[in-house]
């Protein structure tokens, strides 16, 4: 069966590459899932977490913050600001986070709002990681 | 022992306090020019990626020359600068050779009848403009050892502000960027960078791939107008985010290159003070015998 090449890549480093069966990622437009063969995409993401399902069966969860992801032949390549491993994400802190940044958030579209959308993207994805 | 022998002890003891400090200076300079070497090329795959989707984007999108991010304003009168210094000194001239850049650019916008506002990134650089009495539109401090991605966000959302606020509220027609390139360990110069209006290179959609179509016949999600809108701010966050790291890699080299030669002084300070003690020690010794042999002489004839 043909494979996905996944490459997960932030401002800042790559955080994962490898083979995979699927992607499924969120766009402004909703949810996509990308399966072996699928037509070349270019779509921005949203504030959401990125799930990957390896070859071997294992899932990835990656928290990403904004960006996007370009779908080439089997080729897939997701672009973020910022992203993070769940393996990288401390559940306690990102409990805190949350919090901390619901108590701050305004009005919907303020940077506090975005800040606790960002936090509870994170929390979810540690909490799926486990 | 004697007040002049004492005097130079003292001085050879501060100096080797002061080679001690400039010495671990620079093991840690030399240290960070590696690790900020490193972020910079972590950071490639994602500039690699951005430049190819930006291109398919702009390949497909209407027209790109009309959007906001590529054109000035209709009448070019407002620049800004965003110069980037260190936060701290130690690191010979690094801080205000970029200054003197900036203030080289300024100059030159100014004969062509352009307002100029500044933004700054690093205290030594705020602070030479606070001294001076001129008003800075945007401070950053604090980070420029160690720049993260988040920083840069941050400085590129207010330039973008800045830039898209309309012609009437003074909104920028141009931003330049001075920041001070890493070309090795040895050499780091100060450039300058025109970082907008953006100018989407038609060459880079030629040279992106060797097949015959340049790009794999994309669908862009949302639309490709509103990836191109999403993907151009991107690249000045980038842009500056770069530009923070080679900085930051300039900024170890130089203070690494300083601080070498501060040790080196400090070495050849050490060695000429001890040789005038040890003449000193000698001088007091043959004093000493002298004062003895004269005193047993005057004894015996006496």
């Amino acid at each position: 069966m043909a494979e996905l090449n996944v490459a997960v890549v932030s401002a800042e480093r790559s955080l994962w590459q490898g083979s995979a069966k699927s992607v499924v990622a969120k766009t402004p437009e909703g949810e996509i899932g990308i399966l072996p063969g699928h037509e070349p995409v270019l779509a921005l993401l949203v504030e959401s977490p990125l799930r990957i399902e390896t070859t071997d069966g294992t899932k990835v969860l990656v928290a990403v913050h904004g960006g996007f992801f370009a779908v080439d032949g089997n080729n897939v390549q997701v672009i973020a600001e910022t992203a993070e491993m769940a393996s990288e994400i401390d559940v306690d802190r990102a409990k805190a986070a949350l919090a901390k940044a619901q108590a701050a958030a305004g009005e919907a579209g303020s940077p506090e709002s975005k800040a606790a959308k960002r936090a509870e993207t994170r929390l979810n994805v540690a909490m799926g990681g486990k | 022992m004697g007040a002049q022998l004492r005097v130079f002890r003292r001085r050879i003891r501060s100096v080797q306090a002061t080679k001690k400090i400039t010495k671990a200076m620079e093991l840690i300079a030399s240290s960070r020019i590696v690790k900020a070497q490193q972020r910079l090329e972590a950071s490639t795959p994602y500039l690699t990626q951005l430049n190819a989707a930006v291109s398919a984007a702009a390949s497909h999108a209407s027209d790109v020359s009309k959007h906001p991010l590529t054109s000035k304003g209709e009448v070019v009168d407002e620049a800004a600068i965003l110069l980037i210094t260190a936060d701290r000194g130690l690191a010979g001239a690094y801080s205000s050779n970029a200054i003197k850049e900036a203030e080289a650019l300024a100059t030159r916008l100014r004969e062509r009848g352009l307002n100029v506002t500044f933004f700054v990134v690093g205290r030594k650089g705020v602070s030479y403009y606070r001294f001076r009495g001129r008003a800075l539109a945007g401070e950053y401090i604090g980070f420029t050892d160690q720049p993260t991605y988040a920083d840069a966000q941050r400085i590129g959302h207010d330039l973008l502000t800045g830039f898209l606020k309309p012609e009437s509220e003074g909104g920028f027609d141009e931003i330049h960027l001075v920041y001070t390139h890493f070309v090795n360990m040895v050499t780091q110069s100060p450039r300058v960078r025109r970082m907008l209006p953006l100018e989407v290179e038609e060459k880079l959609v030629e040279a992106s791939d060797s097949r015959n179509l340049p790009f794999p016949l994309y669908e862009f999600e949302p639309g490709p107008e509103a990836v191109l809108d999403a993907l151009l701010p991107r690249y000045i966050d980038h842009t500056v985010y770069t530009a923070l790291l080679m900085s930051a890699a300039s900024e170890h080299a130089a203070r690494r290159r300083a601080m070498k030669s501060a040790t080196d002084n400090a070495e050849e300070l050490i060695r000429s003070l001890t040789r005038q003690a040890n003449q000193a020690r000698q001088a007091e010794i043959t004093q000493e015998i002298s004062e003895i042999v004269g005193g047993a002489d005057a004894l015996k004839s006496a």
